[in-house]
C-alpha cells in the first residue's frame, strides 16, 4: 500500500498505548486497596510487620503508579490529536465524564499521592492513613468515570443526534448508568482487585520458597488467598451476567466472540476454531452442543445470532475476540482452580509448606494481566466497526491527520515504551528481590532521611 | 414555557462559554505556573553545579509533579468538555507537537520514579529528565504560538498541513517560554534550595529576567503586527489608555524582579515571576478574546451543549476549591524540602 492508512495508525496506536496503560492501573486499582488495609492492621494492631509490608509495596506502587500517570496523560490527549470528530460530535456526552474524572479522581490521587509516598513522617499518622484512602478512593474514582464513559460508547443511552451529527445529552442519569456500565464496572474493578492479588499472593510464595522474609510471605499469601479464593468465583458470575448484558446490546459481539455465523437454537459452545470472515464459517472447529446457548441465554433452547445476521460491514471480525475470549476464560477457571486447591491445603495447615503449590503461584501471579489485556481486546474489537456503537464509525473518528505523522507518533510511543516499560519492569523486579525485611525501618522523626527522598525510603545502598 | 425559563435558555448560552474559558484559562495558568518552574528545574539540571544539587533539585519537586501536571490534563480535559469544537481541530492541527510534549513528559515523569532506583543507569535517567524536561517545554512554547498565529479551518475541521505549526513566530515563542520556565525555577530554587544552590539559582536568574525581558518586548511588537486586529485592540485611542496598565505593570514587574534578586530575596523573585506570567498572560488574553480557535472561532461558536457545560460546572464550582485546598496542604506539609540527599 503505497499510501499510509491513518485509520489503520490510529487504530494500531490507540490499542498499544492503551493497552500499555491499562496494565498499571489494573495493578494499582487493587495495591492501593491493599495498602490501605495494611496501614490499617498496622495502626489497629501496632505490629511492625504490616508497616514493613506496606513500606515495601508502596515502593512498587510509586513506580507503577507513576508509569500509569506518564501513560494515561498520552491518551486524555489521544482523543483529540486521533480521533477529533468523536470529539467533535460527541463531546458533549464524553467530554463531561472525563473531565469529572479529572477533577474527583486525577487531582485527589495526585494531590496525597505526594503525602502518602513523602509523608510518613512530616504528618501525623491519621493523615497519612487518610491520603492513602485518598488515593486508593482515587483510583477507584476514575475507573468509575472512565468505564462509564467506555461503556457509553459500547452501549449508548440518553441522547439524541443533531442534525450536524453532533450528540447532545437528553439524560446524564442514562448516560452515566448506561446499560453496560454496571457490568463493565464492577468486572473490571473486580480484575483489578484479583490481578493484584495474584501477584501479591505470587511474591508472598516466592519469599517462602526462597526462605527470605518468610513471615512477610506468609502474610502475603495469606491476604492475597483469601481474596481470590472468593472474588474469582464471583467474577465468573459477574462474567456471566456482563455476557448476558452484551447479548441483549451488542449481539454481534457475542456472535463474534462465539464464532457463530448462522443464527440458531440450541447453539453449541464452540471450543476451538479457525473463524474465517471470507467464507463466512469456521475451520477445525470443536463445539459441545447446546452448551452455548446455556451459557449465553441461561436456556439450553435459546436463540444466538449469528454474524450473518448482520450486514457484512457492521460485524466485528471475530478472529481476535474468539481468541482473546477464550484466554480469558481459561484464565478465570485457572483462578478459581488456585483458589480452590489453595484454601483446601490451608485448611489442612499445609500451604505454606507445600512448595509444588507454591510454585505454581509464582508461575501464574502474572495471568492477571494477561486476563485484562484478552478482557479489553474483547470488548474493543468486539465492538468494531463502531466507535460509538450504532452511531459513529470508527472510520468516521478519525482526525484529518496525515498517516505520516501517524506512524511517526506510533513508532515513537513504541520505542520510548519499551524502553520505560523495560526498566520500570527492571526497577520493579530489583524492589521486590530485595524483600521487606531487607528494608531499612522507617527512620525516627529526628532522622528523616530516607522520608523525603523520592519513592520514600527506597532503600538504596 | 415560563417567563424566567425562556431567559434562562437565552442567558446561559451566552454566559457559560465564558465561565468555561476563565476555568480552562485558570487551569492552563495554573499548569504553566506550576508545570513551569517544575520544567525549568529539568531545563537547568545539567547546568548545576554538583550531583548533590541535582538530587535536592529533583527532590524539591518530586512530591509535586503530579499534581501540577493534573492542571494540564484538565486543560485539555477541560477544553474537550467545554469547547469540544475547539478541542478537536487544535488537537490534530498540532498532532505533531503534542506528541512529542508528550513523549517528553514520559521521559521526565518516569525519570523521577527510575534514577533513585538506579546506580549505573542514573546518568542517562538524568538525561531522560533534562531532555523530556526541555522537549516538553519547547514544544508548549510552539503550541502556544501556533496558537497566537491561528489555525486553517475548514467545514469545522483543521484543513491544513502537518507542519503549518512551525513557524519563525512559533519557534520564537519556543525559545520564549523555555526563557520563562528557567526564571520560575529559579525562583522555585531560591525558594527551596540551600545556601549555596540558592545563590548559583540568583546567579541564573538575572539572564533568565534579561532573556525573559527582552522575549516580552519582541512579542509586544510582533504579535500586533500578526494580526491587525490585534493592533486595533491595542492601539486605538481610548484602548491604549484602559489597556495601559498591562505594560505599565509589565515594566514595574521586571525592574521589582531584578531589584528583590539584588537584595536576594527570598520568596518575592518567584511571586514576581509568577506575577510577569500572570502579565503577559493577560496581554494574550486581551489580545485574542473572543477567539478560541484563532482566527476565526469564537468561545461561543465552539462551546459544548450549554446543558453539558452546566452539568460540569456543578460539579467544578464545589470540587475547584477542595483541589486546591488539599494541593495547599499537600505543599505545606511537604514544603522543607531535604538540606542534602542520603545517598552521599
Amino acid at each position: 500500500m503505497s499510501e499510509l492508512d491513518p485509520l489503520l495508525l490510529s487504530r494500531i496506536q490507540f490499542a498499544f498505548t492503551i493497552s500499555f496503560h491499562i496494565l498499571f492501573p489494573s495493578f494499582t486499582i487493587g495495591l492501593a486497596a491493599w495498602l490501605v488495609v495494611l496501614e490499617a492492621l498496622w495502626l489497629r494492631t501496632g505490629k511492625a510487620i504490616y508497616r514493613d509490608i506496606a513500606l515495601h509495596w508502596t515502593k512498587i506502587f510509586a513506580v507503577s503508579f507513576g508509569m500509569g500517570v506518564v501513560s494515561g496523560v498520552v491518551l486524555s490527549y489521544e482523543f483529540g490529536t486521533n480521533w477529533s470528530e468523536l470529539s467533535r460530535r460527541g463531546g458533549n456526552v464524553i467530554g463531561p465524564l472525563m473531565s469529572y474524572e479529572v477533577l474527583t479522581a486525577f487531582f485527589l490521587e495526585a494531590g496525597f499521592l505526594g503525602i502518602m509516598l513523602f509523608g510518613w513522617n512530616r504528618v501525623p499518622k491519621w493523615v497519612h492513613f487518610f491520603a492513602s484512602c485518598m488515593v486508593a478512593l482515587g483510583t477507584v474514582v476514575s475507573a468509575f468515570w472512565i468505564l462509564s464513559a467506555n461503556s457509553w460508547m459500547q452501549t449508548p443511552a440518553g441522547f439524541r443526534v443533531a442534525e450536524d451529527g453532533v450528540l447532545h445529552v437528553t439524560d446524564w442519569w442514562q448516560v452515566i448508568f448506561n446499560p453496560s456500565f454496571p457490568y463493565r464496572l464492577a468486572h473490571m474493578v473486580a480484575a483489578a482487585y484479583l490481578t493484584t492479588a495474584f501477584i501479591v499472593a505470587g511474591i508472598g510464595a516466592w519469599y517462602i520458597l526462597r526462605e527470605r522474609s518468610v513471615p512477610h510471605g506468609r502474610i502475603m499469601l495469606g491476604m492475597g488467598l483469601s481474596l481470590l479464593v472468593w472474588l474469582a468465583p464471583l467474577q465468573l458470575v459477574i462474567g456471566d451476567q456482563h455476557g448476558l448484558n452484551a447479548r441483549e446490546h451488542q449481539p454481534a459481539k457475542i456472535a463474534a466472540v462465539e464464532a457463530h455465523w448462522e443464527t440458531q437454537r440450541s447453539a453449541p459452545l464452540i471450543l476451538f476454531a479457525i473463524p474465517d470472515p471470507a467464507a463466512e464459517k469456521n475451520h477445525f472447529e470443536i463445539a459441545i452442543p447446546k452448551l452455548g446457548s446455556l451459557i449465553l441465554t441461561h436456556r439450553w433452547d435459546g436463540e444466538i445470532q449469528g454474524l450473518k445476521a448482520f450486514p457484512p460491514e457492521d460485524r466485528p471480525n471475530p478472529i481476535i475476540p474468539f481468541f482473546a475470549f477464550r484466554i480469558m476464560v481459561g484464565i478465570g477457571l485457572i483462578m478459581i482452580a488456585v483458589g480452590l486447591v489453595g484454601s483446601f491445603l490451608w485448611l489442612r495447615g499445609r500451604l505454606f509448606d507445600s512448595r509444588w503449590f507454591l510454585r505454581v503461584l509464582v508461575w501464574v501471579s502474572p495471568l492477571g494481566f494477561l486476563a485484562v489485556l484478552s478482557g479489553w481486546f474483547v470488548a474493543e474489537v468486539g465492538r468494531q466497526p463502531w466507535t460509538v456503537y450504532g452511531v459513529l464509525r470508527t472510520a468516521d473518528a478519525v482526525s484529518p491527520v496525515p498517516g505520516g505523522s501517524v506512524l511517526f507518533s506510533l513508532l515513537l510511543f513504541v520505542l520510548v515504551y519499551f524502553i520505560i516499560f523495560g526498566a520500570g519492569l527492571y526497577y520493579i523486579a530489583k524492589l521486590v528481590q530485595r524483600g521487606p525485611d531487607e528494608t531499612p525501618p522507617v527512620p525516627e522523626a529526628e532522622d528523616a532521611d530516607l522520608s523525603h527522598r523520592p519513592m520514600a525510603a527506597a532503600g538504596n545502598p | 414555557m415560563t417567563e424566567t425559563a425562556s431567559q434562562m435558555t437565552d442567558f446561559l448560552p451566552v454566559i457559560l462559554p465564558l465561565v468555561w474559558a476563565a476555568i480552562l484559562a485558570f487551569a492552563v495558568f495554573l499548569y504553566v505556573l506550576l508545570g513551569g518552574y517544575d520544567l525549568g528545574l529539568g531545563v537547568l539540571f545539567p547546568l548545576a553545579p554538583s550531583h548533590k544539587d541535582r538530587d535536592a533539585m529533583m527532590a524539591s519537586v518530586a512530591p509535586f509533579w503530579d499534581g501540577n501536571e493534573t492542571w494540564l490534563v484538565l486543560g485539555g480535559g477541560g477544553l474537550l468538555a467545554a469547547f469540544p469544537l475547539a478541542y478537536s481541530i487544535m488537537l490534530p492541527a498540532l498532532y505533531i507537537p503534542i506528541i512529542l510534549m508528550l513523549i517528553g513528559l514520559i521521559l521526565r515523569g518516569v525519570a523521577f520514579e527510575f534514577r533513585f532506583k538506579s546506580q549505573r543507569s542514573r546518568f542517562l535517567w538524568d538525561y531522560a529528565f533534562s531532555f523530556g524536561s526541555v522537549l516538553a517545554a519547547l514544544m508548549q512554547g510552539a503550541i502556544i504560538g501556533a496558537f497566537i498565529e491561528g489555525f486553517a479551518v475548514t467545514d469545522n475541521k483543521f484543513s491544513g498541513g502537518p507542519f503549518d505549526w512551525l513557524t519563525p513566530f512559533s519557534a520564537v515563542t519556543a525559545l520564549a517560554l523555555l526563557a520563562g520556565y528557567v526564571m520560575l525555577s529559579t525562583g522555585w530554587l531560591i525558594m527551596k534550595a540551600d545556601d549555596a544552590l540558592r545563590e548559583w539559582a540568583y546567579r541564573i536568574a538575572y539572564p533568565a529576567l534579561i532573556a525573559m525581558a527582552a522575549f516580552i518586548v519582541i512579542f509586544s511588537i510582533w504579535t500586533p503586527l500578526l494580526h491587525p486586529e490585534i493592533a486595533t485592540r491595542w492601539f486605538t485611542p481610548a484602548n491604549m489608555v484602559m489597556l495601559s496598565p498591562v505594560p505599565l505593570a509589565t515594566v514595574a514587574a521586571v525592574g521589582a524582579l531584578w531589584l528583590a534578586l539584588n537584595r536576594r530575596q527570598r520568596y518575592t523573585p518567584f511571586l514576581l515571576g509568577a506575577a510577569l506570567f500572570m502579565l503577559c498572560y493577560t496581554g494574550l488574553a486581551v489580545s485574542l478574546f473572543p477567539y478560541i480557535v484563532p482566527p476565526n472561532i469564537t468561545i461561543w461558536q465552539a462551546a459544548a451543549a450549554p446543558d453539558s457545560q452546566l452539568f460540569m460546572l456543578y460539579g467544578a464550582i464545589p470540587l475547584l476549591p477542595i483541589i486546591l485546598g488539599y494541593t495547599a496542604y499537600s505543599y505545606y506539609a511537604l514544603w522543607h524540602a531535604p538540606e542534602h540527599d542520603a545517598y552521599h
